[in-house]
This record gives C-alpha cells, sequence and structure tokens, in this order.
C-alpha cells in the first residue's frame, strides 16, 4: 500500500519499506500455525541463535493471555524492551491479516524504541490451518505444523501449509511416539508446495533451529540487498 | 459526499482495531449484569446515553472542523479512567492509520503528526468524516453506533449470544441512537460558539471503573 508515498513527519502507514526519516525498516517475518505445534519455541530458538549477529525485537499475539510474551521474557531470550504483546479480541487471525492496525502499531513502537533494528518476528496467537498473515504487515511468513498435530496435515494443505513462505514441520524427534510418517508429510508437503521450501526440526536435538535459521539469514540478505 | 463513503467508515470491518475490544462487555459479563440479549440491549442503551453521546458529540465537533487539540483535551476530561484514556488512543492512532490509507490527505497526516501516539478515537473519527467529505451527522452516527456494535459484537464471542438476537438490540436501539446523533450534533454546534465546554459530559461511572478491573486481569479475550 502506498509504496510511492513518501510521508514527512508522520508515521508510516503499511508495508513501506522506508520508515518516516528515510532509514529501512527491520524486515519482518511472521510465524504462524495452529496452537502447540511449536511457535513460541521456535520463536525463542531464532533468537538465541541470531541475537549475537543481528539487532531483533518479537512481537507476540496471544489469544487471551500474555503467556507467549512472558514466556519469552522468563526464558530471557530478548531483553524485556524487545518483546511487545498484541491483544487480539479472540480472534488472532483477524489481528494479522484483516485488521492488523495494532501489529503495525507494535513493530513500529519497537523500531522506534528499541531500533534501529535488523528483524522483527511476529507471531500470532495459536489458529487453525486457514491463518495467514497480510503482506501489508510482514515480508514473509514461516508456518509451524508438528508430527503430533497429525501426519496427514501436510496432504490436507490449506493457505497455511501451501503458501507460506518456509514451511516447519516440527517435533520430528516424537515421531516415533505418535506414529507419524515423516518421509510422507515430506513427500505431502512438497506436492502441495512445489518449489517453496519445507524444514523438518526438532528443536530438542542438534541442529535445532539452525536451518530455519539460516533461511531467514538469507531472507535478510535479499531484503537488505 | 457520497452515501456509500458512510457505509465504508461505519463498516465494522473497517480495519481499525474496533475488533479487539468489548467496550466494557466483558467485564459486564464477567460481573453477571450481561447474561443474554436483555442485558446486552440493557448495556448497550447505558452505553449508548453515556460514552457513546459523549463520543458522538466529539466526533460531529472534530467533524465541523473545531480544533483537534482542543478536542482532545475535552475527551481527556470525561474520561476519567486511566486505561479508557489509553484504549482511546491507541484506537484513535489506529483509526488514523486505516484513514490516511483510505482517504490520504495532509490535514490527516498532519493530526498524525501532531499526535504520534493517537490522540483520542472520536476526535480522530470526526476528522476522518469530514476529510471523507462526511458532515458533523455522519460522524456522530458512526460514534453513536460504534458505542453499541462493539459491545454487541463482542457479546456474541463471549457468551455464544444467538448473533440474530444481538443484531436485533441494535435494530431496536436505532430510533434513540438517531435521537442521540442529533443531541450530539446540536452540543457540537454550541461548542463552535462557546467553545469545548458545551460539549455534554455524561458519564458511566461502572464502565469507568470495570474498565480499570478489566485492565488489571491476567487473563482476558478483548483488550478492553
Amino acid at each position: 500500500m502506498h509504496l510511492d508515498h513518501t510521508h514527512d513527519g508522520p508515521a508510516a502507514l503499511g508495508a513501506d519499506a522506508r520508515r518516516p526519516d528515510g532509514t529501512r525498516r527491520a524486515l519482518r517475518i511472521g510465524l504462524g500455525g495452529p496452537v502447540g505445534s511449536g511457535k513460541t519455541a521456535t520463536v525463542a530458538a531464532l533468537c538465541r541463535a541470531l541475537r549475537e549477529e543481528l539487532s531483533l525485537a518479537v512481537v507476540t499475539n496471544d489469544i487471551y493471555t500474555r503467556e507467549d510474551a512472558e514466556f519469552l521474557l522468563r526464558e530471557a531470550v530478548l531483553p524485556p524492551e524487545r518483546i511487545a504483546a498484541v491483544e487480539t479480541g479472540a480472534c488472532p487471525h483477524t489481528a494479522i491479516r484483516d485488521d492488523i492496525s495494532a501489529n503495525l502499531e507494535a513493530v513500529e513502537d519497537l523500531e522506534d524504541d528499541a531500533g534501529p533494528l535488523d528483524l522483527i518476528l511476529v507471531e500470532s496467537g495459536g489458529d487453525n490451518l486457514t491463518a495467514t498473515f497480510s503482506k501489508g504487515l510482514v515480508d514473509a511468513q514461516i508456518f509451524v505444523i508438528d508430527v503430533a498435530g497429525g501426519d496427514d496435515i501436510p496432504r490436507k494443505g490449506g493457505p497455511g501449509v501451501t503458501t507460506a513462505d518456509l514451511l516447519v514441520v516440527n517435533k520430528t524427534d516424537l515421531a516415533p511416539y505418535v506414529g507419524a510418517d515423516l518421509a510422507r508429510m515430506a513427500a505431502d508437503a512438497k506436492a502441495q508446495r512445489a518449489e517453496l521450501p519445507v524444514v523438518l526440526q526438532s528443536l530438542r536435538v542438534e541442529p535445532g533451529v539452525r536451518d530455519v535459521a539460516d533461511w531467514v539469514r538469507a531472507r535478510l540478505a535479499a531484503w537488505t540487498a | 459526499m457520497t452515501r456509500a463513503t458512510l457505509l465504508v467508515l461505519a463498516d465494522g470491518r473497517f480495519p481499525a482495531g474496533g475488533h479487539a475490544h468489548s467496550g466494557g462487555a466483558e467485564a459486564a459479563v464477567r460481573a453477571g449484569r450481561i447474561t443474554g440479549a436483555a442485558g446486552l440491549e440493557d448495556f448497550c442503551r447505558g452505553r449508548l446515553h453515556t460514552a457513546g453521546l459523549v463520543s458522538a458529540a466529539l466526533a460531529a465537533a472534530g467533524a465541523a472542523g473545531l480544533d483537534p487539540a482542543g478536542l482532545d483535551a475535552a475527551a481527556d476530561a470525561r474520561t476519567p479512567s486511566p486505561a479508557l484514556r489509553t484504549t482511546a488512543r491507541k484506537l484513535g492512532r489506529q483509526l488514523l492509520r486505516a484513514a490516511r490509507a483510505t482517504w490520504p490527505s495532509p490535514e490527516l497526516d498532519a493530526l498524525a503528526a501532531r499526535f504520534p501516539k493517537g490522540a483520542h478515537q472520536p476526535v480522530v473519527l470526526g476528522t476522518v468524516a469530514r476529510v471523507a467529505g462526511l458532515g458533523p451527522h455522519d460522524a456522530a452516527h458512526c460514534a453513536a453506533y460504534e458505542a453499541v456494535s462493539g459491545p454487541a459484537t463482542a457479546v456474541v464471542r463471549l457468551l455464544g449470544l444467538d448473533p440474530f438476537e444481538a443484531t436485533a438490540v441494535l435494530a431496536r436501539l436505532a430510533p434513540e441512537l438517531d435521537r442521540v446523533a442529533d443531541r450530539a450534533v446540536e452540543a457540537a454546534r454550541h461548542a463552535a460558539r462557546e467553545g469545548t465546554e458545551a460539549l455534554p459530559a455524561a458519564s458511566a461511572p461502572l464502565l469507568e471503573i470495570s474498565a480499570e478491573a478489566h485492565a488489571a486481569w491476567p487473563v482476558r479475550l478483548f483488550a478492553s
């Protein structure tokens, strides 16, 4: 929206790549996916992996508590001034897709107060398989599912699985215990997503979040190129 | 103006952040003051004639071109609860963002520069209405309708209330809503001549008190 506008004085509107002072804003990456799939754990792991090399911040969208923000604070993955919580009025997908104004305020306030930032991770509240981020809010999105949620999810598809810039199949270490067929999940995901990348990961065993962190680094390199 | 412009601005799906707020309905549900359609109607009627009237008058005055800074101070004076003042500014900032993209104008850019963290939502609403080519009556209607439509939508989510019943509540309130809008516009006319002291200051103490309590809840569905 209004990429051709220059704003002198008042705040930016939405996806404008430049901040009002003319500098490039932080890259915004959304993380969505069903409840309990490991979004917050992935965000925490990404913060630990990237915080030495990048200036980053996190926005959480909890459904009815501040638990995700508090988890990140408790884990001390980032200083408190780099974590903001948005309240979503019982509809997490509305706040990341249909009415993104509160999230835009959060990302811009983080840049104003804790910036300059290279990267802002916007974590959705746990939702359903159709929840995707608006392009007015994020530059790229990661959809996180897990093997325990059922190994038929990649086959079922839906906007998150099919269109996200990166699909993460999390908790692969649990596969033997829940009877999930990882090869089938990978093949189904490939069939749904054509050339779009898929990462199978377990945060409990090496290499943990490494592949996702590498993907984020590549997006950031493209953003700042 | 066009009539359709009013529909765009008044649409509950206008992306200005209202979906995350219950207008005090969540606290009223928890306290047992709203348990069904009848309670919702009472709650909405009370809110319409208090906070709704004040908001509508501020919006009408903004649409008539009164100075936003003066109106914002008047809104502060009419909102005892710090939590509600914060909420009103947040929603004002969100509305301004959406409106600047929807109806680009130097006047809205100037308002954003003057209030980087947001002016009271009804004040912004009035200015937006004027920029969009709407008048004080339109702005007053929008504000009065928002005062009741937000809680109605929220109660559908909070109680599982039949959405048809909730919408019927809004329809029954429509004639009263028109009268509140008329009063608001009349008050805005007085304010243009006599200053913002002429704006109504109808308060709802329970809304103010419960907003403070609600803001401290650790677990809630709505931001206010």
